[in-house]
């Protein structure tokens, strides 16, 4: 599938053509700025799509002045420069990586990069999409093309039946447990398999998006009538669809295609997952214990999670509970965790929040009553942005505080300087808020 | 962007693996519009610990960082490039790098350079002892006189070697990119018709 895309792309010699830039505003003004200082337009706008994500308030109160600053470089940036932008308060407005598919601007056999590394999001669509920096923005900006060396490709093949109470995340955080956090470094993944095939585009690009966190330069999934069903009918898919699809299935790998590298998963070995440590391969089952440090890393780890190897994982109490970012913050994901809190309380002590993905699955949640099932359990209910997953805006982790979080990285600090971050699947996040501590959503369900 | 040639002096040692950019540059400091001011947040949280290593005093003004595997993994901040060489460092030495910090770093003329195991050790072990980067020759001289060498992809060592531009590189292109554009006429999503 990489190397259909890869050849349909190539402008010539290392040169890869790029088909969708997303563009927001923590990334971005610095591209900007150096086009004005060298006096070159943007080439291409309509292939240019900006959104307000990272760095947006979601609650109420107005930005710091920095923030404030940046959200107002990219207003000007990209009327001066002719760009669509979706800004705060905008109906279509969300992260980057919600707002792309949900759209359909986001199609199989593309290209698109955007300066954020969870780019690889878009994948789940038979597309080749990845993560750049500000330079390469610049670049993308200027030319509509970047200088790229193609990346070796890497098969991960999931075997078996997902089992009850498992989810998309679970599958990647077993995954990404099982080859570590640089095992796909330099390749493109490619995932496949029967469990593949069954989940929804949301599950796909929950997949999709963790590929960065295996190492991956990127990750894609064969397109089928899922991907199809999901994209008919949106603002961005192309008039001609019946057409589209014709094209769109050519991109699946053939039968007989050779990868760099094969890895097998065994999905009879996934239970629910949860981190214990502080990059995204420390992972257990939730039926599991803080496991022994095997090296250094684990012993940092540990020392900063604050946990005794040995501890049951279901003895851990949480301070907090985030169910957002673009892993984790589709209409489905919303909907799982709420059949989970629906006529239950989040824990006394616990504060818990929800922030949609965008002002769409928000507005999606309110026609289907989640959020009244959200707020009626005591869990707050946001406007759209990546918010605490990284921690740009006022929604972040105090010292110490221990946080069920549907995000993507549980880095030190990454919620907030000594903020303890536990990765899981959104029904787990919700069983986590109303148990008031990492729980087993099977117990849950019963 | 300046052009690099060869990188020499005191080696830093950061021996721990899988450093994420998040640690390098912590969020808050990303709000800044400009392409300055992140060398003095390098590392903001773990320099508080007294004990972390980049505070050592014969660490002070290291030229090269030695670093564990999977340096810079995680997000594609390009902060963390502009930090670490705001900070003074002018080349990265590692077993492996994180995909896009690799990239960045080439943009702005800051040195990755990848050496086997035993060599990284051996910087990282007699840290601060002195080592030799030759980015025209791809050789590393090492502390104990042994000479290492590396790869390094050939057009991006022309370009660091040259202090090109890359998008002045690109534009040279610009026919090559309208015979694509038009030739293929691109499909695809126009985004102002949305």
């Amino acid at each position: 599938m990489l190397d259909k895309v890869w050849a349909d792309h190539e402008v010539g010699e290392g040169l890869l053509y790029v088909d969708l830039h997303l563009v927001h505003e923590v990334t971005s003004a610095q591209a900007f700025e150096g086009l004005r200082l060298a006096g070159r337009p943007v080439r291409r706008p309509d292939r240019t799509l900006a959104t307000a994500d990272h760095n947006v308030p979601t609650g109420p109160g107005d930005p710091d002045d920095l923030s404030r600053a940046q959200l107002e470089a990219l207003d000007r940036n990209c009327a001066e420069f002719g760009v669509r932008l979706y800004a705060l308060g905008h109906r279509r407005q969300g992260v980057v990586h919600v707002i792309g598919p949900e759209l359909g601007v986001t199609q199989p056999g593309m290209t698109i990069v955007c300066g954020d590394s969870h780019t690889s999001t878009h994948g789940a669509f038979g597309a080749l999409a990845f993560g750049i920096g500000t330079s390469e923005v610049e670049h993308v900006l200027a030319t509509q093309t970047l200088p790229q060396r193609k990346p070796r490709t890497m098969r991960i093949a999931y075997v078996g039946t997902l089992g009850p109470g498992c989810t998309a995340k679970d599958m990647i955080l077993g995954t990404i447990g099982q080859i570590g956090t640089d095992g796909a470094a330099g390749h493109v993944i490619e995932y496949a398999g029967d469990a593949i095939r069954r989940l929804s585009m949301e599950g796909r690009m929950t997949i999709a998006n963790m590929s960065i966190e295996a190492g991956g330069r990127a990750g894609m999934m064969a397109p089928d009538d899922t991907t199809f069903a999901y994209l008919d009918g949106r603002p961005g898919a192309p008039p001609d669809f019946d057409a589209a699809v014709e094209r769109w299935r050519g991109y699946a790998s053939d039968e007989a295609a050779v990868f760099d590298r094969e890895v097998t998963v065994d999905l009879a070995d996934v239970a629910p997952q949860v981190s214990w440590g502080t990059n995204p391969s420390q992972v257990a089952p939730i039926t599991g214990a803080v496991p022994e440090p095997a090296d250094e890393t684990d012993e940092r780890a540990l020392a900063y999670m604050g946990l005794t190897a040995g501890t049951p994982l279901r003895d851990i109490a949480v301070d907090r509970v985030f169910l957002g970012s673009c892993t984790n913050a589709r209409i489905e994901d919303l909907r799982s965790a709420a059949e989970i809190v629906r006529g239950r309380r989040v824990s006394e002590g616990v504060r818990a929040m929800v922030v949609p993905g965008s002002a769409q699955v928000k507005a999606q949640a309110e026609r289907e009553g989640l959020d009244a099932v959200f707020q009626s359990a005591g869990f707050e209910w946001r406007g759209a942005g990546c918010s605490m997953c990284l921690g740009m805006n006022p929604d972040i982790l105090q010292p110490g505080e221990r946080c069920a979080s549907t995000s993507n990285r549980n880095f030190e600090g990454r919620q907030g300087a000594g903020g303890r971050t536990h990765l899981m699947s959104p029904a787990m996040a919700a069983a986590a808020a109303v148990t008031g501590r990492l729980a087993d959503v099977r117990e849950l369900v019963a | 962007m300046k052009a690099v040639r060869v990188v020499s002096g005191p080696v830093a040692a950061l021996d721990r693996a899988s450093v994420d950019t998040d640690q390098i540059i912590p969020k808050q400091f990303l709000k800044r519009i400009e392409r300055t001011g992140f060398g003095e947040f390098l590392f903001h949280d773990w320099m508080k610990d007294p004990d972390f290593p980049l505070r050592r005093p014969d660490f002070a003004g290291a030229p090269i960082l030695a670093a564990g595997r999977n340096f810079a993994c995680g997000s594609s901040r390009e902060h963390a490039a502009w930090a670490i060489q705001e900070f003074g460092f002018q080349a990265v030495v590692a077993e492996s790098f994180g995909d896009i910090f690799r990239t960045n770093a080439s943009k702005n003329g800051l040195l990755t350079v990848v050496l086997p195991a035993a060599d990284v050790r051996e910087l990282l072990d007699s840290a601060p002892a002195a080592a030799t980067i030759d980015l025209q020759a791809q050789t590393v001289a090492l502390p104990s006189g042994r000479t290492a060498s590396f790869e390094v992809d050939p057009g991006v060592r022309e370009r660091l070697l040259n202090g090109w531009d890359d998008i002045a590189l690109t534009e040279r292109r610009a026919e090559e990119i309208d015979r694509y554009e038009a030739e293929r006429e691109r499909r695809g999503p126009n985004v102002l018709a949305l």
